[in-house]
């Protein structure tokens, strides 16, 4: 066998021999398994990305009956990042009947839960519209995002100004203080966007300001869910590691600071989530086999912890992709069939 | 939307099940195989003929909330938008 043409987590494409791949499979999966404390893949598992990678073919596909259900991220403002000029509404319209979408999601322009509390008013109207014209299910999301309760975008002490200064009580009580209200302005925006008909609420990027914001996402479910029984929250990661930001934070008697995909999904279930959408981040440095048996190896280890449907994140810099604003097809196809085939996950 | 991905999305979300669940549930209620969902052709006819929104509806064929009615009662499920739509219209 020549080289086979992958990638590095950047995207430059690169020659491997089949032999390096293979070490670089081995590598990820080990690196995997030593932090998560999990099982790293079996040499069949290896052995079928190995198969992947070497398909001569541009894209590449699942078996006929493995495939699995799409959601989006914050589909309207991909749009808006293209600068296609279309309402969000029309966007949506487009989403489901141009790009066949499983699933769309209705997210602001400013996608954290925080800023669009004052003009949730002018959200819901829009959303009732466009579940009238619309028949795949509409979510609503937006981000935990503790980063804007602290100064000076929020109104309490920055951590990250106190900890050097060796002000770590004051840090710890502003992290506190700002997970009580992001809980309030989740739970305010998404009861009014559940009351106007949405059919699930998305929570995304949790965690990306740490344990608290992880915290955060949990109360605010937990509220929701005693609220709205029959409420569908998804809640998606930020990351495959919990950062300890506070570091004492506890939810049900569970320390969350550096927890693993396979112990969050197991909170998430406990909190009332739905659907769960954890996450590997991709090593820009690394290649692309290496990141892929890496994330497949977290996401199968919380696959067989979750008795709730898991959405694995797969997207830029995530799941194995490559950290690029044009995934490559080769990549994404490759990194999308290993992951369903070895995970046995429900959706992506 | 071309297939059946959004019915057995619903079904995961409003059930909780799990993908080889939520498929087998959305097969029966539409009276398919589960490898059918996944065919493009099949499902077109068999969206028209419930009525459970399509890529390209026909003049006439229920689109939009209309087609969620039917797929509330097609797949059993409660859909949030159509008791709303229920309660505001005295239905």
């Amino acid at each position: 066998m020549g080289t086979i043409l992958t990638r590095y987590g950047d995207g430059t494409p690169v020659e491997m021999s089949a032999d390096d791949i293979r070490r670089d499979l081995e590598e990820g999966t080990a690196d995997a398994a030593d932090r998560g404390n999990i099982p790293a893949l079996d040499k069949a598992e290896l052995d079928h990305l190995l198969d992947i990678f070497s398909s001569p073919h541009r894209f590449v596909g699942v078996e006929p009956g493995r495939e699995v259900v799409l959601t989006y991220d914050g589909s309207p403002i991909k749009m808006l990042r293209a600068q296609v000029n279309v309402d969000r509404l029309q966007c949506l319209q487009i989403y489901e009947k141009l790009l066949g979408a499983d699933t769309l999601e209705m997210g602001h322009m400013d996608y954290s839960f925080k800023p669009i509390k004052p003009i949730v008013t002018y959200e819901q109207p829009l959303l009732e519209q466009v579940l009238s014209v619309t028949t795949a299910p509409v979510f609503y999301g937006a981000m935990p995002n503790l980063g804007l309760y602290s100064q000076p975008d929020g109104p309490f002490p920055n951590p990250s100004e106190l900890i050097p200064r060796g002000e770590i009580e004051a840090a710890l009580e502003s992290y506190e203080a700002a997970v009580e209200d992001a809980v309030n302005d989740i739970v305010y925006v998404s009861s009014a966007m559940y009351e106007s008909g949405a059919d699930a609420i998305i929570l995304d990027t949790v965690g990306a300001a740490g344990d608290a914001d992880f915290l955060a996402g949990l109360k605010a479910t937990e509220i929701l869910r005693e609220k709205y029984p029959g409420i569908c929250i998804e809640l998606g990661m930020a990351g495959e590691f919990v950062l300890g930001m506070h570091g004492e934070m506890e939810w049900e008697g569970a320390r969350l600071a550096g927890m693993y995909p396979h112990e969050q999904v197991k909170l998430a279930e406990k909190a009332g989530v739905t659907v769960f959408g954890p996450v590997c981040n991709t090593n820009t440095s690394e290649s692309t086999p290496w990141n892929m048996a890496r994330a497949i190896t977290f996401m199968k280890a919380c696959c067989e912890a979750a008795t709730i449907p898991v959405h694995v994140n797969m997207g830029m810099g995530v799941g194995g992709m490559t950290v690029n604003d044009h995934p490559p097809l080769d990549v994404a196809s490759r990194a999308s069939k290993a992951m369903v085939e070895i995970c046995r996950l429900d959706g992506l | 939307m071309r297939a059946a991905g959004d019915l057995v999305a619903r079904v995961q979300m409003a059930r909780g099940m799990r993908i080889a669940e939520a498929k087998a549930y959305v097969a029966e209620k539409l009276s398919v195989s589960v490898s059918e969902l996944t065919d493009p052709v099949i499902m077109t006819e068999v969206r028209q003929d419930l009525q459970i929104g399509q890529i390209m509806p026909l003049p006439g064929c229920a689109k939009g909330i209309e087609a969620k009615f039917r797929l509330s009662e097609v797949l059993e499920l409660d859909i949030n938008c159509v008791n709303r739509f229920k309660d505001r219209t005295a239905i």
